[in-house]
């Protein structure tokens, strides 16, 4: 499972758009297996609100070869699983939303494609649905199913082997989480104090957290040893240093 | 401390739908308190009735002491998830327009956004639209800040400039009530309000929220068989790379493994916010 980070506007969207082939690339490659084998689930989209739960996986099924005793054995398999055995004549347009993201990505593994690719399935869905949601991407990792999803929630990059961060197009970090920490470079240090201190800092609760690249920490500032979300914010303020 | 924000008792029907039931709740001068729950929990309802958006069926909700007013309003500081700015005018525009509406005219645009301010909104990127957002709402100086979601989207970096805006209000003596689904967030407030069904379920600090909560640590070498037994048993678990977590006794899970003859560590270990959050909102025990 590879995680891709960052916020509106990073550019996380297009990557994946490029991954499947929906983009033409200005330059460099994208290799990717057949259209047939790939499950793609947009950010606002992957199901027909105007039509029921069966219908769409029906129709989803047509379109990727699913029909008949199989279509039927493995959208109950799967409605089973996202919790909506009972609503299959139910409008996709009258789900909730946790719900809809649910029925999207289990549209995009109807036919157990190699790769799964999830445009932001969580944003905005709320933490009991989100758990359910990684639970049923994280089953079909288990079951040898390549995922890619972006994310704008650093916390959800612990779910992933391999994480990207993304700002502006450009990726500032990549590696398992406990590579993006590794690679940190200079000093972290924690400052409790109202009054924002000299330097690289910024707010965490009530004390500061305080990033020295080369130097020494400031005066009074307590070193730490950074956690994944400093190891993202310092990621991004070097890039931002650098530009 | 005075007490900004102070709920008693509410509840709000509608229809045979109790959203928000005996709800109490108080903000504090100083304070930021993140309010949680699922979508349906009755958060955005307690935000309307505290707001004076809409009338309790039972109860009170006072702000700075008095119902919600024209009055009240005017110290009142409030982020919208859409952000409430106007997308067709200018950043100086919709700063001229809320500073009027607000009697704070003289107040002086933050460096951050004047750069910006012959801009349109709606052409802005998303995490500099929410600066514009919060330097509007922050600009009659507000005692008292209702954020809906006030990160959502935004890049790391950008939420941690957010948030030193906000702490920078709390440190002068505002008060702050934020709503979030993102427990980075969460963890940033000073004390936490859990509502599940309409009924606030948990509150206190971080640590409070989580207690005694714990869960199952599973490290093996095939954590993706591990991951379809586990599953295969209805528990709800969640891989970290190839980390297992899972709710539930650590007996419970070796004999599961051990039954399909996996090997690996089994740990007990606090559990993280999210997973205590996950534990309050689906009823389950403390222990």
């Amino acid at each position: 499972m590879s995680v891709v980070v960052g916020g509106d506007g990073a550019g996380k969207s297009t990557l994946l758009r490029a991954l499947v082939g929906l983009v033409r690339l200005s330059s460099g490659i994208a290799r990717r297996p057949s259209k047939r084998e790939i499950g793609y689930v947009p950010a606002t989209a992957g199901l027909y609100v105007d039509l029921t739960v069966d219908e769409n996986l029906a129709f989803s099924g047509r379109a990727y070869g699913v029909v008949g005793s199989a279509l039927a054995k493995r959208s109950t398999e799967l409605l089973e699983r996202i919790g909506l055995a009972e609503a299959r004549t139910r409008l996709g347009g009258q789900l909730s939303g946790g719900m809809r993201r649910k029925l999207a990505v289990g549209i995009g593994l109807l036919h157990r494609p190699a790769l799964l690719v999830l445009d932001e399935p969580t944003t905005g869905v709320d933490p009991v649905s989100r758990a359910e949601l990684w639970r049923l991407v994280s089953a079909a990792a288990a079951d040898g199913t390549a995922v890619v999803a972006t994310t704008t929630y650093v916390g959800e990059a612990h779910r992933a082997s391999t994480v990207m961060l993304l700002e502006q197009g450009r990726s500032i970090a990549t590696g398992s989480p406990s590579d993006i920490i590794a690679a940190v470079p200079g000093k972290l240090g924690v400052v409790r104090s109202t009054s924002q201190p000299e330097g690289l800092s910024w707010r965490w609760g009530t004390t500061w957290r305080v990033w020295a690249p080369c130097d020494d920490l400031p005066e009074g500032a307590e070193p730490r040893q950074p956690e994944f979300e400093d190891a993202v914010i310092i990621a991004a303020l070097a890039d931002e240093q650098k530009v | 401390m005075a007490m900004l924000a102070q709920v008693r008792s509410l509840t709000m029907r509608f229809g045979a739908l109790t959203a928000v039931d005996s709800v109490d709740l108080s903000v504090n001068s100083g304070e930021v308190v993140g309010l949680l729950g699922a979508n349906g929990a009755g958060k955005t309802t307690l935000i309307r009735l505290l707001l004076g958006l809409l009338r309790p069926w039972s109860g009170e909700a006072l702000l700075f002491g008095a119902l919600p007013s024209m009055s009240t309003r005017r110290r009142l500081g409030y982020v919208p998830q859409t952000l409430g700015l106007y997308d067709d005018m200018t950043v100086q525009e919709n700063w001229t327009f809320t500073t009027a509406a607000f009697g704070s005219a003289r107040a002086c645009m933050p460096a951050g956004i004047s750069g910006s301010r012959k801009e349109l909104v709606g052409t802005l990127p998303l995490g500099l639209q929410r600066r514009v957002a919060f330097a509007v709402a922050f600009s009659h100086k507000p005692d008292l800040l209702v954020l809906d979601e006030p990160t959502s989207g935004v890049g790391p970096l950008s939420r941690a400039r957010l948030w030193q805006d906000i702490r920078e209000s709390a440190e002068h003596g505002a008060g702050a009530l934020v709503t979030t689904h993102n427990m980075e967030e969460a963890e940033q407030c000073d004390r936490l309000v859990v509502m599940v069904g309409g009924r606030v379920a948990a509150e206190g600090t971080v640590a409070e929220v989580i207690g005694s909560r714990t869960v199952v640590q599973v490290t093996c070498d095939d954590w993706r068989r591990a991951f379809a037994v586990l599953d295969a048993e209805g528990l709800v678990v969640q891989a970290q790379g190839d980390v297992l977590r899972v709710p539930g006794s650590p007996k419970q899970v070796e004999a599961l493994l051990a039954r399909h003859d996996l090997r690996g560590a089994v740990a007990t270990v606090p559990a993280n916010l999210e997973e205590a959050f996950v534990s309050v909102a689906s009823g389950q025990s403390r222990r």
